[in-house]
């Protein structure tokens, strides 16, 4: 299962006055069981590439290949492609609308029509993967959960489609610092078990550096680079132009370099920084400042 | 003695819900002065009663138990409602909850509106509230059109134009992204500057590294208060009631881990870099 796409453009309002181009020239891959993580600000077109990834937009030139299939080409089934890959949108908990939680995590595979037995057991798998227990969780109502719970039994709406490929539009958005800790452990669990292809939306340059095998950087609709996080992360300046952050301990490891430290480039943990700046100032190291 | 326009004495705030016997107390017997001109940012996980803290300081909610001063009228005197309020705006988290208007000095012009000020006054007002937070140049505009980060800007300039003495920012940056957040919080900085006093409550610890005083809240009570310095020095405390440090505090943890010494003031990213360059 690997995903190529190949040269997607997309144009909003073709044809009229205020046309815009959203994507141009798009083109990268993602392979078997890869985390890929997309940064880009705001407008810079990341969700429009996210919605031709699972069908939502089509795009007016180029290809999407998803395990062998190009989910572009006329005739393909959206049905399909919904059950192959799944989306979860950004504040996922606001489409939250069944009385029970079992009955929310449940609605998609029932439009799958499938057996209330294999819905079932979907719906405790989907529900223990997010980190809920299902027997605890089952018939409370999703309303009068916390705002991670929320987000989880929402999330564990898309899971249980059982998606070839899970895309997150800023899972974390709007958390508080414990929820969002939950959360990401909860994507980096529920990739690690799945071993799915997993995508990534988010502008916490730290939580990309940290869970990204790979990550894409996205400017006015164009891909600016793609890399391993040591890599893009190495090009401060590409990043700075269009309106992209280091991670903190990254900033901070920089402003060290310059000062004249002679430790590795491109640090992105705070674990790593300590063992580099530690064996630096051991070492007798002084900075020229 | 301290020169206070917030003062809130013993306050208890109660809710129940539905069906329950019990009230659960949000907020559980918190007395609290906030220094005129001061910035002051309020931090605690959800459910901590920061939020129902902010609402009580104008009036949107009421005490159940105690009394909150604001700019010396007590919250609770329905006669000096709108004294209250004029005195200590709100901005909220979504900024598409708060405007109102189809273009944007409309949107701003309607606080002013509602407290009888004459039309040049409000016109002064607007122009001059639109500028301080930037926005001048799209006063004609329509606010669905913009960013969200401009958005939450015109929500501020709706406020500015009440003439406050304070304003209380309940996570203003939630929903916007990197470059929202950092203008919003440059407009902050200088609100405060102008001499507004400022309570923010945010989730985002590196916002509240610029404030002159942190407060924790945990279950409804008041954890921590102190200096940011203090505050976050203490990153075991902080970390036990579920929230994070900034990244500096969690850096000089490590290196304490590998024998190098950092003092516990030591909580913000240049001053790291200033530390380490003259250590020994």
């Amino acid at each position: 299962m690997s995903i190529q796409v190949k040269n997607l453009k997309h144009i909003y309002e073709k044809g009229m006055p205020t046309e815009s181009v959203a994507l141009e020239g798009v083109s990268f891959e993602v392979e078997d069981g890869e985390l890929l993580g997309i940064i880009g600000h705001t407008g810079s077109g990341k969700s429009t590439l996210l919605q031709h990834l699972n069908g939502l937009l089509k795009p007016d030139e180029g290809t999407i290949v998803i395990g062998g299939v190009d989910i572009t080409a006329p005739g393909v089934s959206m049905v399909e492609i919904r059950k192959r890959i799944g989306l979860v949108f950004q504040y996922p908990e606001y489409q939250l609308f069944e009385e029970t939680v079992a009955k929310d995590v449940a609605f998609g595979p029932r439009n799958l029509g499938l057996a209330d037995s294999e819905i079932e057991e979907r719906v405790r798998e989907a529900l223990e993967l997010v980190g809920l227990d299902y027997e605890d969780m089952k018939d409370r109502s999703p309303f009068e959960l916390s705002g991670g719970q929320k987000r989880r039994v929402a999330i564990a709406g898309v899971i249980a489609m059982r998606p070839e490929v899970l895309i997150l539009d800023e899972p974390t958005a709007g958390l508080d610092p414990k929820a969002h800790k939950d959360v990401l452990k909860m994507i980096e669990d529920v990739h690690g078990k799945t071993g799915n292809i997993t995508v990534l939306v988010s502008h916490n340059m730290a939580d990309i550096a940290n869970l990204s095998d790979k990550v894409l950087v996205i400017d006015s609709g164009r891909v600016v680079t793609m890399g391993t996080p040591e890599e893009v992360f190495s090009k401060r300046d590409e990043l700075s132009s269009v309106g992209l952050d280091l991670p903190p301990i990254t900033c901070l490891t920089e402003a060290l370099r310059e000062r004249g430290f002679k430790i590795r480039e491109t640090i992105l943990s705070v674990e790593d920084a300590a063992d580099e700046i530690a064996e630096y100032l051991k070492a007798g190291g002084k900075a020229e400042c | 003695m301290m020169d206070s326009i917030i003062k809130i004495e013993n306050l208890i705030f109660e809710y129940r819900k539905e069906e329950e016997e019990q009230p659960v107390k949000a907020i559980n017997n918190i007395s609290l002065e906030v220094e005129k001109g001061s910035f002051t940012a309020i931090l605690g996980k959800n459910g901590s009663g920061k939020s129902t803290l902010a609402k009580n300081l104008n009036g949107l909610l009421l005490p159940t138990g105690g009394t909150v001063y604001v700019n010396g009228y007590n919250t609770a005197d329905e006669e000096h409602i709108w004294d209250v309020r004029q005195s200590a705006g709100m901005v909220f988290q979504n900024p598409d909850n708060q405007l109102v208007s189809a273009i944007v000095e409309d949107d701003v012009a309607f606080g002013p509106e509602n407290l009888g000020i004459e039309p040049a006054e409000i016109r002064r007002r607007v122009d001059k509230a639109l500028e301080d937070v930037n926005m001048g140049p799209f006063k004609g505009k329509s606010p669905h059109l913009l960013s969200g980060g401009q958005k939450q800007r015109i929500a501020i300039a709706g406020v500015v134009a009440m003439k406050p003495r304070c304003i209380i920012f309940d996570e203003p940056t939630a929903m916007l992204d990197p470059k929202g957040r950092k203008e919003i919080m440059s407009i902050i900085k200088e609100l405060h500057e102008e001499g507004i006093t400022v309570v923010l409550i945010t989730h985002f610890m590196d916002e509240a590294v610029n404030a002159d005083r942190v407060i924790i809240m945990h279950q409804g009570e008041i954890f921590m208060d102190g200096t940011p310095a203090e505050v976050f020095g203490q990153g075991e405390k902080v970390k036990s009631v579920n929230l994070d440090v900034p990244m500096a505090v969690e850096l000089a943890r490590a290196l304490r881990q590998r024998g190098i010494e950092v003092p516990e003031k030591i909580i913000g990213t240049e001053e790291m870099v200033e530390y380490l360059c003259q250590y020994k």
